[in-house]
């Protein structure tokens, strides 16, 4: 199947990422060539293999749930775009 | 083990390195100023993106200072310099975007705080592709890094200033990040050697994701045994990171005598079959040649669905990739849009200005393979068929002790060349993806050049955990060859 203009701005909303039509044309085609080269992965018989998601197939390692550091919470909010009060500023969300 | 040290202290080992600083024939102020001043005299390279002499000379000086309290270790004085991946306190790191321009971390990576307390002095941060998604570093947000032995062509990528650094002897060795070949193939290109542990052996904690079950850290170095040196001090277990490999530290110098009498070596037919270039194929073959005239046997295997590796990695890498990015919404910390309207304005114009196009194209392609209705088709099968490849290395490694082969179809290709068509792009990592994919350990060595005079690398791969045998056989053959001493004109 084939990417259209539609899919590349619905995929784009998902990602969160602005796109303009030409760009999203532009992405359409590209991500159609992407897409074709990974077709091929379809053609291999993988019943009863599952699915590997570790190259290890190890287990999340849990942690007994302690404190373990306290960050510095200036050094960490220095990089924040925009603060208030050692808080980090978004645009309103609720009216 | 370290003869006399070259004329040239930058072309020294880490062996001999650590020897003159144990004589005190050196201070780690000189040899760090040594450097300093070859980063000052190649920026037309573009390999630093962050370079401050006053926090070098202060890491040095106490350097100097720890081996005046009677501290010893091979590498307390030593420089290197980071990937820009890593986050560092004293440098900015930005992972080659402008998402992340002017970032300063509140912490350092494990990698290199390990490498710090074993006194390493950090040179500063190194270029590379944009989240190092790339192949030839013409994906960072701060231009392209230019190869030390032609520059016309590209040092490869996405570790491409820790290789062009290494290869110019700005830096005796740099860290750097492997997730489809990252390491091996900038190592390749740029004439150096370059290795990529075990999936998990190196700690991934500072290590700004990319594709988290992929992602390695490793190293660029002069030589197999400057690296064992250095992942004697790097490679361990860290329960900061929940995928970190919970095993004891081994000494990874420890098969550097071994030699390669009885080693069986499998070479994968479809490794040296149509694609690979005529002077890249005999400068494999010579190498193989050698290792038979060093006591070695070759052993064909079969990898039949590595030629897969490529599709599954894309899926996979872009994948994980689309999620590990998503934490760049401009709202803790890094770039945020200067004018938007609502939140959901300011997040997507935040990210659509931050990224860059080939790391965009990445996060579509992972949403789109992970979105309803095609998340069976593409990421299951996916990750399906990574377990096949991984199988199949399994089977391998049943016949023969270790793999060797190809890193790349040829030499470095020029700046441009492959910029305009992603596709041929990625077929570039086709011989280093599926070990990727495993999670087996791999490295690439310099094996000759091509006939433009650019190089070439031979590329091992050993079973899990057995990178210490690996760095062995690489040691082996270095013992027999000069390539790996061969240094770019100018440097």
């Amino acid at each position: 199947m084939s990417l259209k203009l539609a899919d590349v701005h619905r995929i784009a909303l998902l990602a969160r990422l602005e796109i303009t039509d030409a760009q999203a044309q532009e992405s359409a085609n590209q991500l159609n060539d992407i897409l074709a080269m990974i077709e091929r992965i379809g053609r291999v018989d993988t019943a009863g293999i599952l699915p590997m998601s570790h190259p290890l197939d190890g287990v999340q390692r849990l942690r007994p749930d302690l404190v373990s550091e306290i960050p510095d919470r200036d050094r960490t909010m220095a990089n924040a775009p925009e603060q208030q009060d050692g808080l980090f500023l978004v645009p309103r969300v609720v009216e | 083990m370290s003869a006399a040290p070259p004329a040239n202290l930058a072309h020294a080992s880490l062996a001999q390195l650590g020897s003159l600083l144990d004589r005190r024939e050196v201070s780690a102020v000189e040899l760090a100023s040594t450097y300093l001043e070859r980063i000052a005299r190649h920026t037309d390279l573009n390999a630093f993106l962050d370079v401050r002499p006053e926090t070098t000379l202060a890491q040095a000086r106490a350097a100097d200072q720890r081996r005046a309290q009677g501290e010893t270790g091979p590498l307390l004085g030593v420089p290197i310099a980071h990937k820009d991946v890593f986050v560092t306190q004293g440098w900015h790191t930005t992972a080659s975007s402008r998402m992340l321009e002017g970032y300063t971390s509140p912490f350092d990576a494990t990698v290199v705080e390990s490498l710090a307390q074993a006194g390493m002095v950090c040179l500063g941060k190194l270029n590379c592709d944009e989240f190092a998604m790339g192949s030839s570093n013409e994906n960072s947000a701060y231009g392209n890094v230019l190869n030390p032995w032609d520059k016309s062509a590209v040092p490869g990528g996405s570790s491409g200033g820790s290789a062009a650094a290494v290869a110019a002897r700005l830096a005796p060795l740099a860290s750097a990040t492997d997730t489809g070949g990252s390491i091996r193939e900038p190592a390749a290109f740029s004439g150096v050697t370059g290795t990529k542990p075990t999936y998990g052996r190196p700690s991934r904690w500072g290590m700004i994701a990319f594709a988290s079950s992929l992602d390695t850290a490793g190293l660029l170095t002069l030589s197999a045994q400057d690296c064992a040196l250095a992942f004697n001090a790097m490679l361990g277990f860290d329960p900061k990171d929940s995928t970190s490999v919970d095993r004891p530290r081994e000494d990874y110098t420890r098969h550097l005598a071994a030699g390669c009498k009885g080693l069986r070596i499998g070479v994968p037919t479809e490794f040296l079959a149509a694609g690979l270039e005529p002077e890249a194929e005999a400068a494999v073959r010579e190498a193989l040649r050698l290792y038979q005239d060093m006591g070695a046997t070759l052993v064909d295997v079969s990898l039949p669905n590595a030629a897969l590796g490529i599709p599954v990695y894309y899926v996979v890498a872009c994948a994980e990739a689309s999620s590990n990015l998503s934490r760049f919404d401009g709202v803790r910390f890094g770039r945020r849009a200067p004018q938007y309207e609502d939140l959901l304005d300011m997040m997507s114009k935040t990210r659509a200005q931050g990224f860059g196009e080939e790391v965009k194209r990445r996060i579509l392609v992972g949403t789109y393979v992970l979105s309803h209705g095609y998340y069976d088709a593409y990421f299951l099968q996916a990750s399906r068929v990574r377990r096949v490849i991984s199988q199949e290395f399994q089977r391998a490694f049943a016949q023969c002790d270790l793999i060797a082969g190809p890193v790349t179809s040829g030499t470095a290709f020029g700046f441009g060349e492959k910029s305009a068509d992603p596709v041929a792009m990625y077929l570039a990592d086709l011989y280093t993806v599926p070990s990727s994919l495993a999670g087996i350990p791999a490295m690439s060595i310099p094996c000759g050049f091509g006939r433009l005079g650019r190089p070439l690398g031979l590329q091992l791969m050993a079973n899990h955990f057995d990178e210490a045998r690996m760095l062995g056989v690489a040691h082996a053959y270095q013992s027999a060859t000069d390539w790996h001493t061969r240094v770019p004109a100018g440097y």
